[in-house]
């Protein structure tokens, strides 16, 4: 028994210092890819830790104190989602994790004094409202398939999830592209040099701190490119490059569309949740009742 | 050397800011930008957003209104900082340099790190100009080779 709990440390552990590295490496392939797509010759495949350590380097500029504290809980409970899922826990508590360290985010952005960073944070919140529905129902989706919502019941079961939901598959390709932040819902903050409101939620968060958003950002990165793979979980490997194949689609998308506006970006994702989620659970239930 | 030293010299993330210039100097740096001579190669990445910036690219010369503007947005820029002055005006004025509003360069109101003569600057004489602040930031993080 006590061998179980220490190889689940283990692995907690390993996922959390790989994570970075991972995501920093994307977030890298992220801006050449981009560069390239738009006829440049773009910056090293390293250039990502580069920033991060130099961001790092940078005096502190503290515009609020409670800042710093909501920016620690968006990268404490983005790990603690990361080892629910390497863990194989509960999905629908993972997605309520990842909620409240959006609304941390979203937090962190309003303790400030600054306008734009409102905006942003205000937009933020937006967003928010647009994937959590989509989440929420992938959760439930895959309680409909499987009678759990244990993440180790998706991985044990040897048909793919992506056969019956292949629906809220789309869908939560949709909520991935808010939360790489990309175009055209890339309405909070974006990664491209320059955008309106000076630059939305990160307006205020400067040096050091903004080291710590962008290791989240790599974090959420892992983490939601794993939750992508779980729609084809046996063999794992057939997901890994399903939730690659989404990635570099998500950079495709981002180079060929403007952003929209908030009000557009909760439309669409809601119709994507109602139609595409909510039909797709209500036949899973209807062909079993039918069996 | 750091990690940390090594990054600073791999990663600076631009302001540009306009004082007073005539334009011909902004639409140089941002051609800087462009897929044709694409500063982005070297980590360079133009910001809208002092707190995020490491170099301020400042064109033009300085009047009585943006002098308590450009150092409002040095102040805001976090260490360690770089500032390049672009073009002849913001070098000393300029063709500017003797109307009734201009106070002169741009060092007349905060230290300026390297000049980039021109009127208007080439993108690359910006881009030489900038690769000289590197050189000089690497020393002062002493990370010169
Ligand atoms: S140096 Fe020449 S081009 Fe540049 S701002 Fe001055 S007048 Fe305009």
């Amino acid at each position: 028994m006590s061998d179980q709990v220490l190889n689940q440390v283990l692995i907690a552990i390993i996922a959390v210092v790989v994570a970075p590295f991972i995501g920093g490496f994307l977030a890298g392939i992220d801006r050449k890819l981009t560069a390239r797509l738009q006829g440049r010759y773009g910056p090293p495949i390293l250039q990502p830790f580069y920033d991060f350590f130099k961001l790092l380097g940078k005096s502190k500029i503290a515009t609020s104190r409670t800042q710093f504290i909501w920016l620690i809980s968006y990268l404490v409970f983005m790990i603690a989602c990361l080892v629910f899922l390497v863990l194989q826990q509960d999905l629908l508590l993972l997605v309520f994790l990842l909620g409240f360290a959006g609304i941390s985010f979203v937090l962190a952005g309003f303790s400030t004094k600054s306008p734009y960073s409102h905006f942003g944070a205000n937009r933020e919140l937006l967003q928010i409202l647009s994937y959590e529905p989509i989440l929420l129902l992938f959760a439930l989706a895959v309680y409909a398939e499987n009678g759990s919502f244990m993440i180790s019941s998706i991985m044990e079961n040897s048909t793919p999830l992506l056969v019956s939901l292949w629906p809220v598959f789309i869908a939560v390709l949709v909520a991935l592209t808010i939360k790489m932040r990309k175009s055209p819902f890339d309405i909070s903050t974006s990664h491209h040099g320059h955008q309106e409101l000076v630059k939305g939620i990160m307006t205020e968060i400067s040096g050091p701190y903004y080291a710590l958003v962008t290791l989240t950002e790599w974090y959420e990165l892992v983490l939601v490119l794993g939750l992508i793979a779980l729609f084809w979980s046996n063999p794992l490997w057939v997901g890994i490059l399903i939730a690659l194949a989404a990635f570099i689609l998500e950079l495709l998308i981002d180079n060929i569309n403007a952003r929209v506006t908030g009000g557009l970006m909760v439309r669409i994702c809601w119709a994507a949740a109602l139609v595409l989620c909510v039909l797709n659970i209500l036949y899973i239930y209807f062909m079993r009742g039918v069996a | 050397m750091g990690i940390i030293q090594k990054s600073q010299i791999k990663s600076p993330w631009i302001l540009h800011f306009c004082n007073s210039s005539c334009n011909g100097c902004d639409i140089e740096v941002l051609a800087c930008l462009t897929p044709l001579y694409d500063v982005e190669r070297f980590g360079l990445v133009n910001m809208g957003n002092p707190k995020h910036a490491d170099v301020l690219v400042v064109t033009g010369p300085v009047n009585y209104r943006t002098a308590r503007v450009l150092k409002n947005l040095y102040n805001q820029i976090p260490d360690p900082k770089m500032v390049i002055a672009v073009g002849a005006c913001a070098s000393t004025g300029g063709v500017f340099h003797n109307c009734y509003n201009i106070l002169g360069g741009v060092d007349k109101v905060i230290p300026v790190d390297v000049y980039v003569p021109g009127c208007a600057a080439r993108p690359e004489a910006i881009i030489d100009g900038v690769v000289l602040a590197l050189q000089k930031l690497s020393k002062a993080v002493g990370v010169a080779k």
